[in-house]
């Protein structure tokens, strides 16, 4: 009944950076040589290493950077509708990070000194390519949910790959020291 | 004060009272801000400067504690209790009506400094609330009439010393004596008896009592009188324990209002047994009406040569009661945060080992022990170990001191031998319709209706003295989640699971609350609870999220009918987050608004 079985047909993975640095997106890439082996495991939907636009029925949905505006809501939110898991993937996802400095002043008074000219004049632009600010920066888990929080700035290459080889073979992921440490 | 040198008057003044010592800064602190009304930045790089410490350790001190202000609060420092037995007495209407009465916002200032009011944690009179504390005075038994005479005299200007005496009244409410309460032993017979059976007599009386103490943990207390006499030290210091912060609490205060004989004993047959010379009561400020009359007591003590030089004619036997107060910490319950505010510091607890037993107070060797712990001892002095022995249960001897509140006829004082059921109290105490008891205060337990017929004692339900009744009317949710917000106010802030957890849990509470809550969260509260307990560095985050968990799981549908139906729900309104920054920019298309997820 429970004999070894054939291992199941490639996982698919979404990535997507939202208000991040996509410093997350490169320690992935750091997992280095291993990256082939991962190439034999998954297969990348939407990601900025497919360049695939939009997010079709995935297994793993990682998502790095807090949520700062409109556009970041509406992908995060197209990400969970088609991932299985949805993984905080660093320090920024989780907390907000660094973009969330802002939260400590007013979105106006951050327009209205951003967008202010020489003279003093004030011009925030009406442009619907341009996507709205949120009044502060979130962490994704209070805009949906989230399965698994992978911490770290950025989380390591090695503590990705044991995350997503845990996730892969079936473990419940386990980061422990020395690859979760924050100094 | 306007003039510099009445500030400089003031402050050495008060560090010649203190010989100048860093290590009672606390106390210092309070002296000043008594004479300044609060500490500005200006203030406390004055007192570094003359202290000859950091600014940074001063300000450190100062911010850590909530009766200390960096801003003037007004001639006026009125705080209402919000622990949750002041709520169900109604604090909240007479909290709003007195803000009403002067236009003010919760924690702000009136435009003529003259008064500001704020929330505070339990400030102990849960059997005869609402309470307030008006600059640190408590005053009992709030109504509507009288929230409008306090806003009169406080609007007139009327010095609080020309106040009506009867607000300041407070009540033991004792309903059930036993050996502790009902006993009146002559003042010095137990120390005389504890010195007539010598310091190893002594011991070993303690020893066969097997008394525990009472402040919630059940140490042995032999053991840790033992430990610390045998420690290496140069010097040993017997400390009370008098911060009773646990909401619900509030026996210690009895205790050291109508019987600080009996502490004060015990901490001299303390003294005695392990061989110290100084004692240091630590008072919560919220206690500090009892100071005078304490001070006089310890007076009359020395008086009659039950404290100072050779006491009762034993030569050498030298020792000596001080009394510090506290500034409105919870966490400085704890042992080592205790001796840290002792000490002048910020009340973050220290790493153990090494126990206060060989590096406590000043890095020698400290005793702490609960007030009621140290009555305990003076009944052994007195009566034996093998008499207190055969009261209680196996593993908690003796009698324990519940502090009654909530939904029942009679709140009070309730002494009862340890084993005693739930239910028999909720009788003594007229609690009709209990659906939920929580024992040991919000880091306690909460139980049900069915649990009722558990017994107080170490081997079932152990008890800090907390006893709060909540009937059939009262939801447990909300009840929770007062706790939640009290753990979040008292973290210290040291560690990140106890100042990262308590915050989350709190948040989650209120997501719940506003109807934003799902499945998701009640699982996340679970969780966050576990991992709290099992990694914060004290016992205050460890046993934070207890009553969440008791409650999530004893009384399920007071959360389950606040769950949004859906999977999950944003912790806040989206489009509502977009609202400035499409009104600065003037947009109002499709993509200006986020709606719901489908």
């Amino acid at each position: 009944m429970n004999a070894p079985h054939e291992l199941p047909q490639k996982l698919r993975i979404a990535t997507t950076s939202l208000s991040g640095c996509f410093g997350c997106h490169m320690s992935l890439l750091d997992i280095d040589e291993r990256l082939l082996e991962l190439a034999t495991l998954v297969e990348f939907d939407r990601s900025p290493i497919t360049d695939i636009k939009h997010c079709g029925p995935c297994d793993v949905g990682l998502v790095e950077g807090g949520v700062c505006n409109a556009e970041n809501v509406e992908v995060l939110r197209e990400l969970r509708r088609n991932c299985k898991v949805l993984v905080a993937f660093g320090a920024c996802a989780i907390t907000g990070g660094l973009p969330a400095q802002r939260n400590n002043r007013e979105v106006t008074q951050c327009l209205t000194q951003i967008y202010r000219t020489d003279s003093g004049e004030v011009a925030v632009p009406n442009d619907p390519e341009l996507p709205l600010l949120l009044d502060k920066v979130y962490p994704i888990n209070e805009i949906v949910r989230v399965d698994y929080f992978l911490p770290g700035c950025p989380p390591s290459g090695d503590t990705i790959w044991k995350f997503l080889t845990d996730l892969l073979t079936g473990r419940t992921p386990r980061i422990e020291h020395p690859l979760l440490k924050f100094d | 004060m306007s003039d510099a040198s009445e500030l400089h008057d003031l402050i050495e003044q008060v560090l010649q009272r203190y010989q100048r010592r860093p290590d009672r800064l606390v106390q210092i602190l309070h002296d000043i801000q008594d004479g300044l009304g609060y500490l500005s930045d200006a203030t406390i790089a004055l007192l570094a400067e003359r202290l000859q410490i950091s600014y940074a350790q001063v300000r450190s001190t100062r911010d850590f504690y909530a009766f200390f202000y960096s801003e003037d609060r007004g001639q006026y420092r009125i705080l209402f209790s919000d622990n949750v037995t002041d709520r169900m007495a109604g604090n909240q209407a007479l909290f709003q009506q007195m803000l009403d009465y002067f236009n003010l916002q919760p924690g702000k200032v009136s435009r003529d400094g003259l008064v500001s009011v704020d929330l505070t944690s339990c400030t102990g009179m849960c059997d005869q609330g609402p309470a307030i504390l008006v600059n640190e005075m408590a005053i009992t038994r709030m109504t509507p009439q009288r929230v409008n005479q306090v806003c009169a005299l406080v609007s007139a200007g009327v010095p609080l010393a020309q106040w009506p005496s009867g607000f300041f009244a407070v009540d033991d409410n004792i309903r059930r004596a036993d050996c502790l309460l009902g006993a009146s032993p002559e003042p010095g017979e137990s120390i005389r008896a504890a010195i007539a059976r010598g310091r190893e007599g002594m011991l070993a009386e303690m020893k066969h009592s097997n008394l525990r103490g009472r402040g919630g943990a059940g140490f042995t207390t032999a053991i840790k009188w033992e430990a610390c006499r045998n420690a290496a030290g140069e010097q040993r210091y017997i400390v009370c324990n008098g911060d009773e912060g646990e909401p619900g609490t509030f026996k210690d205060r009895v205790l050291l209002q109508s019987y600080a004989g009996r502490v004060f004993e015990g901490m001299v047959i303390a003294a005695y047994t392990v061989g110290a010379q100084l004692g240091l009561l630590y008072l919560r400020a919220e206690y500090r009406y009892l100071r005078p009359r304490l001070e006089a007591f310890l007076a009359g003590m020395r008086a009659q040569n039950l404290l100072g030089k050779d006491i009762v004619g034993v030569s050498g036997f030298d020792f000596d009661i001080e009394i510090h107060l506290g500034a409105g910490a919870y966490i400085c319950g704890e042992e080592t945060a205790l001796i840290e505010s002792l000490e002048g510091k910020a009340g973050k607890p220290r790493v153990r080992p090494p126990f206060p037993v060989a590096c406590g107070y000043l890095n020698q060797p400290t005793v702490v022990n609960n007030v009621e712990t140290l009555c305990k001892a003076t009944e052994i002095a007195i009566h034996g170990g093998a008499w207190y022995e055969a009261i209680g249960t196996k593993q908690s001897t003796g009698t324990k001191v519940l502090s009654v509140s909530g939904d029942c006829a009679r709140p009070g004082i309730y002494e009862y031998a340890f084993g005693v059921r739930i239910s028999q109290v909720l009788e003594d105490c007229g609690a009709r319709n209990a659906i939920a008891v929580q024992v040991s205060g919000a880091s306690g337990a909460c139980l049900s209706e069915r649990e009722l017929g558990r017994r107080i004692a170490f081997e079932d339900v152990p008890t800090a003295g907390s006893f709060m009744i909540f009937d059939k009317q009262r939801d447990m949710f909300e009840v929770a989640r007062n706790f939640a917000h009290f753990f979040k106010h008292e973290s210290c802030g040291f560690c990140t699971p106890c100042r990262g957890g308590t915050a989350l849990i709190s948040s989650m509470m209120d997501k719940i609350a506003e109807g934003r809550g799902t499945q998701y969260e009640m699982n996340e509260l679970l969780r966050l609870q576990a991992v709290m307990k099992t990694s914060s560095h004290c016992g205050l985050g460890q046993t934070a999220g207890n009553a969440i968990a008791d409650t999530v799981q004893k009384f399920r549908p007071a959360y389950e009918r606040r769950l949004a139906q859906t999977d999950f729900v944003p912790a806040f309104d989206l489009d509502a987050a977009l609202a400035k920054a499409r009104h600065l920019s003037g947009r109002d298309d499709a993509h200006a608004h986020l709606g719901e997820e489908v």
